[in-house]
C-alpha cells in the first residue's frame, strides 16, 4: 500500500466510523423523548425504563461521537493540509456554526443524563430534545460542508486562486439541500431500524417482551416513515448528481455510452476495460427517465469524461445497488408495519419480528454505501473540478503506519463497544422488567 | 473583526487549558493517588466532572475550527510538521474520552473496571504532555521546513528538550489545577487533606518544572527569558501569578472553595498570558527566524468577519447555557456544602 492511498483508506474509515455515532447521537435523543413524553403523561413505568435504559446506551454512543469528530477534525489537515490550506476560509462557515450547535448538544446532554430528579420534570424532557435538535443541525451544517466539495460554490478560481471569497454562498451550494435532506432520513431510518432490530431480537427470545415491544414500537415508526421518503429523496439526490456530476451518476450506474433512452442497470458486474456490464439486469429508457425525468432524454457516458478524470466503476456501481437494494427492503418492511398498526395480531408473529431482527445492520449498510457512493464517485477530484486529491494529500511519508494505528484503534472500539451493549441489554431483565406478554410462534 | 476572531482563539486555547486541563489533571491526580484510597478519588472524581466533561472539552473543537477556517496556513504548517505529536494526543484523546464514560456506563462492574481505570489514568497524562509538547514546538524555531531527512523535517522540530520540558510543565499544571478545584469537592476532612497534600506536591512539581522550561530554553536557544521578563505585561503577569499563589496558600486552610478556584485559574491565566503576549501575534516560530503571524497570515476580510459574527452569536446561544450547566453541578453543590 502506498501512502496516497494509506490516507484515503484513513479518511474513510475515520468518517464510516464516526457517522455511525453521529447518526444516533442526532436521533436517539428524538426516541427517548418520545418515551419521557409517554412516560410523563401515561405515568407508565415502562417508558420510564425504557428512556433510561436507552440514555445509557446513546451516553457511551455520544462519548465515542464527540472524540471520533475530534479526531476528524484534525485529520483534516494532518491529510489533507494543502486542501484545508485553501478550502478552510471557503467551507469554514458551518464548521463555525457547527461549533455552536456542537457546544449546546454537549451542555444539554450533562443537563439530560444527570438531571433525573435535579430539575422541572417538562425542564429535564425539553433539555432531551435540545439535544437532538443540536444534533441535527450539526448534522446538516457538516454535510453542507461536504456537498461543496461535490459542488464547489462562493468564490472565483483563477490561475489557481481562490478570490472573491463568499463563505454564505459556499456554505448554500447547489448541492447542500439534497444530500443534508437525504442524510437526515438517511439517520433516521437507519438508526430506527437498528435500534427496532436489537429490540426484535429480543422480543423473539421472550424476554422482557412489554419492555421490548414499546421500545420497538417507538423505534420502527421512526425508521419506516424515514425509510418511506428515502427513496423519493434519492431521486433527487440522483437527478441532483445527474447535472452536477455527470461522472458519478455515469460509474454509479455503470453507464459507459453516452446514449439516449439509457437503460438502468440492476446487479450486474461492470468491467471498466472492456467497458460493459456483464449479468445485469436492463430496464430501458428508465435511467434518462431518473436522471432527467424523460424516458428519451440522453445520459452522459463515462466515455465523454476524460480518462484522468473518471471514478472507480466497480466500487461506485456496487455501493449504489447495496443502498439501493437495502433501501428497498426497507420501504418494504415499512410498509408491513404501517399494516401491522391495524393488525395487531402481526406483532406477534414471529416471522414479523424475524424480518425486523434481520434488517437490524440494513440501514447502516446504506449509509456507508451511500457515503461511498458520494466520496468515491467524486474521485478523482478532493474538490470537484478544482482540486485533485493527489495534490492535497500531506507530503509527510510513512502514512501507511498511522493508518494501520488507527485501523486498529477503530477496530478494537467496534468490538469494546459491542461488548457493552450487549452487557447494557442483559441487564435490563435485572434492572427494569418483568415479562408480561409472549408473542405467539 | 479579526481582533474578535483572536480574542475568540485565545480564551477557547484559555478556556480548554483551565477546563479540560483540569480535567486532565483529575486523571493525573488519579494515577498518583494509592490503592487505597483511589476508590474514594474515584467517585469525588466522577461527581465533580460526570456532567460537564464534554462541554469541557469543546473548548478543543473551537480552537481548531477558528484555526483551520481564520489561519488556514498556520492549521496547515502545523498539521504537516506536527504530526506525530498531534496524532499520540488523538490518540490520548480518543482513549481518555471512552475509557471515562465505559467505565461508569459499562452494566457490569467487573475486571474490565480496572482496564479502563489503566487506560484512563495514562491516557490523562499522555495527552496534555503531547499538547504541551506541539504547544512548545511551535515557538521552539526547531521546525524546519526546508529539511530533507524524515528526522529533521518530522521528528527534530518537537522532539527536543525545550518542547518537552513544556510538555512536562503542562501536565504538572493540569495536575495542580486539578488538585486544587477538587479541595472543593471532597465530603470527608481526611479526603481533604489528601488533596490539599496533592495539591502542595503538584505545586512543588509545577514550579520545578517551570525552571526546567527555562534552562531547557537556554539549552535549545530559545529566547524565553527575553520574552518572559523582557515586557511590562510579561513581568506583570509574572508578579501577579507569584503573589496569587501566595494569597492561594493562606486560603486554603479557610476553605473559601470558589475563591480558591478562582485564584488558580488567575495563576493559570497570567502564566499562558506571560508566555504568549511577547511574541504575538507570532503564532509560530521556525527554524532561521521564519514567523508565521496571525495577522499576516489570515483568512481574506470576508471569512473573518463571516467568522467573528458566527462565533459572537454562538457565544450568545452557548455562555449562559453552560453558566447554567456549571451553577446547577458545581455551584449549587459547593454551597451546599459550605452550608453544611
Ligand atoms: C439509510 C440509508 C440510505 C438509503 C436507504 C438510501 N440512501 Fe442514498 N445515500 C445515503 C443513505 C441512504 C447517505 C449515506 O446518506 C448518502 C451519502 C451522501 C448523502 O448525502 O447521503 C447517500 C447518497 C446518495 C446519492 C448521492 C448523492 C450525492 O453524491 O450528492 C444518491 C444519488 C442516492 N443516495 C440515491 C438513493 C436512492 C435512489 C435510494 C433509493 C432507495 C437511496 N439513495 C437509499
Ligand atoms: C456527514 C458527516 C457527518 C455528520 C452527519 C456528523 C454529525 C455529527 C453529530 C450529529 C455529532 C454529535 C453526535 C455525538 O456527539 O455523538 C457529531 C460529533 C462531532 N463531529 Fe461530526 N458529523 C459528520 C462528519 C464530521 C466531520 C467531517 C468532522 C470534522 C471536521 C466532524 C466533527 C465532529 C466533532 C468535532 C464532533 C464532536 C462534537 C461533540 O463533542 O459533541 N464531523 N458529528
Ligand atoms: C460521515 C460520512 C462520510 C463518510 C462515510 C465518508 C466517506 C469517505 C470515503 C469512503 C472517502 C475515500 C474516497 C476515496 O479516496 O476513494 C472519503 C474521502 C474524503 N472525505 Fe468523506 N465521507 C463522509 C463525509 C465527509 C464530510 C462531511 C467531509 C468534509 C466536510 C468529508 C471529507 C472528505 C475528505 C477531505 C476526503 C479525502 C479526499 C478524497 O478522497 O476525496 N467527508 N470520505
Amino acid at each position: 500500500m502506498n501512502d496516497f492511498l494509506a490516507a484515503r483508506l484513513q479518511m474513510a474509515f475515520s468518517l464510516g466510523f464516526h457517522i455511525i455515532y453521529a447518526c444516533i447521537g442526532m436521533v436517539m435523543p428524538f426516541f427517548m423523548a418520545v418515551a419521557h413524553y409517554k412516560w410523563i403523561t401515561t405515568g407508565n413505568e415502562v417508558y420510564r425504563n425504557i428512556t433510561k435504559a436507552w440514555s445509557k446506551g446513546v451516553a457511551i454512543f455520544f462519548a465515542t461521537g464527540a472524540v471520533s469528530g475530534t479526531m476528524l477534525s484534525f485529520e483534516l489537515g494532518l491529510l489533507w493540509p494543502e486542501f484545508m490550506k485553501h478550502a478552510g476560509p471557503i467551507f469554514g462557515m458551518p464548521f463555525s456554526l457547527e461549533g455552536t450547535a456542537f457546544f449546546i448538544e454537549a451542555i444539554f446532554l450533562g443537563f439530560f443524563l444527570y438531571g433525573w430528579g435535579r430539575f422541572n420534570t417538562w425542564f429535564h424532557w425539553f433539555t432531551g430534545v435540545v439535544v437532538g435538535i443540536s444534533g441535527l443541525a450539526s448534522g446538516i451544517l457538516v454535510v453542507s460542508a461536504n456537498a461543496w466539495m461535490n459542488s464547489p460554490a462562493g468564490f472565483d478560481f483563477v490561475d489557481g486562486q481562490y478570490l472573491n471569497i463568499d463563505p454564505i454562498q459556499a456554505m448554500f451550494n447547489d448541492a447542500w439541500f439534497t444530500q443534508a435532506l437525504h442524510m437526515t432520513l438517511a439517520a433516521i431510518a437507519a438508526t430506527g431500524f437498528a435500534v427496532a432490530g436489537v429490540h426484535a431480537l429480543m422480543i423473539l427470545r421472550r424476554k422482557n417482551v412489554s419492555f421490548h415491544l414499546h421500545a420497538f414500537r417507538i423505534a420502527a415508526t421512526f425508521g419506516a416513515v424515514a425509510a418511506l421518503l428515502q427513496p423519493l429523496s434519492g431521486d433527487l439526490s440522483a437527478k441532483d448528481v445527474a447535472v452536477r456530476q455527470p461522472a458519478k451518476l455515469a460509474a454509479m450506474e455503470a453507464h459507459f455510452h453516452t446514449q439516449k433512452h439509457a437503460p438502468l442497470i440492476v446487479g450486474g458486474i461492470p468491467d471498466a476495460k472492456n467497458k460493459d456490464v456483464k449479468f445485469a439486469i436492463e430496464l430501458p429508457g428508465m435511467l434518462s427517465f431518473l436522471a432527467h425525468g424523460d424516458l428519451d432524454a440522453e445520459v452522459t457516458g463515462l466515455d465523454q469524461i476524460p480518462e484522468a478524470d473518471q471514478p472507480p466503476v466497480s466500487v461506485v456501481h456496487y455501493a449504489f445497488q447495496l443502498m439501493v437494494g437495502a433501501g428497498m427492503f426497507m420501504m418494504l418492511l415499512a410498509l408491513m408495519l404501517f399494516v401491522a398498526f391495524r393488525k395487531k395480531a402481526w406483532f406477534e408473529h414471529r416471522w414479523f419480528m424475524r424480518l425486523f431482527a434481520l434488517a437490524t445492520p440494513l440501514g447502516f449498510l446504506a449509509v456507508e454505501a451511500g457515503w461511498t457512493v458520494t466520496e468515491v464517485g467524486r474521485q478523482p477530484w478532493i474538490l470537484h473540478g478544482i482540486m485533485r486529491t493527489r495534490d492535497a494529500v500531506t507530503p509527510m511519508p510513512g502514512i501507511v503506519w498511522s493508518f494501520y494505528l488507527f485501523t486498529a484503534v477503530y477496530i478494537s472500539l467496534s468490538i469494546i463497544i459491542i461488548f457493552l451493549l450487549k452487557r447494557q441489554i442483559q441487564s435490563v431483565p435485572a434492572l427494569y422488567d418483568q415479562p408480561t406478554l409472549t408473542p405467539k410462534s | 473583526m479579526s481582533y474578535v476572531v483572536i480574542t475568540f482563539l485565545w480564551l477557547s486555547i484559555l478556556l480548554y487549558f483551565l477546563l479540560g486541563g483540569a480535567d486532565f489533571g483529575a486523571g493525573i491526580v488519579e494515577l498518583f493517588t494509592s490503592s487505597r484510597n483511589v476508590d474514594r478519588t474515584r467517585r469525588t472524581l466522577y461527581h465533580a466532572i460526570g456532567p460537564i466533561w464534554e462541554a469541557n472539552h469543546m473548548w478543543l473543537i473551537i480552537a481548531i475550527v477558528i484555526l483551520f477556517v481564520g489561519f488556514p496556513v498556520i492549521y496547515s504548517e502545523l498539521s504537516i510538521y506536527l504530526h506525530i505529536p498531534l496524532v499520540v494526543m488523538l490518540m490520548g484523546i480518543i482513549a481518555r474520552g471512552t475509557a471515562f464514560v465505559f467505565r461508569h456506563y459499562d452494566a457490569v462492574r467487573d475486571d474490565m473496571q480496572e482496564i479502563y481505570n489503566r487506560v484512563f489514568v495514562w491516557s490523562s497524562f499522555i495527552t496534555p504532555l503531547f499538547l504541551g509538547i506541539t504547544a512548545g514546538s511551535t515557538v521552539s524555531g526547531h521546525i524546519q521546513p526546508d529539511a530533507k531527512d524524515f528526522m529533521t523535517a518530522y521528528v527534530l522540530g518537537w522532539f527536543n528538550w525545550f518542547s518537552i520540558s513544556v510538555g512536562f510543565f503542562t501536565v504538572a499544571l493540569c495536575g495542580f489545577l486539578a488538585a486544587v478545584y477538587l479541595i472543593g469537592e471532597a465530603d470527608e476532612e481526611s479526603a481533604r487533606k489528601g488533596f490539599i497534600r496533592k495539591a502542595r506536591n503538584a505545586n512543588i512539581i509545577a514550579v520545578v518544572c517551570g525552571i526546567l522550561v527555562f534552562v531547557a530554553a537556554e539549552v535549545d536557544h530559545v529566547p524565553l527569558v527575553t520574552w518572559v521578563f523582557g515586557d511590562s505585561v510579561g513581568v506583570t503577569a509574572v508578579i501577579a501569578a507569584t503573589l496569587s499563589l501566595v494569597a492561594l496558600w493562606r486560603l486554603i486552610p479557610k476553605k473559601r472553595r470558589l475563591a480558591l478556584r478562582i485564584l488558580v485559574a488567575f495563576q493559570v491565566t497570567m502564566i499562558l498570558l506571560a508566555i504568549s503576549y511577547a511574541h504575538f501575534p507570532n503564532i509560530i516560530i521556525m527554524a532561521g527566524g521564519k514567523t508565521l503571524s496571525l495577522y499576516d497570515y489570515q483568512a481574506p476580510a470576508k471569512t473573518m468577519s463571516a467568522l467573528g459574527w458566527a462565533l459572537l452569536i454562538g457565544s450568545a446561544f452557548i455562555l449562559p447555557a453552560l453558566f447554567y450547566l456549571y451553577y446547577s453541578f458545581q455551584i449549587k453543590r459547593m454551597r451546599h456544602f459550605e452550608e453544611a
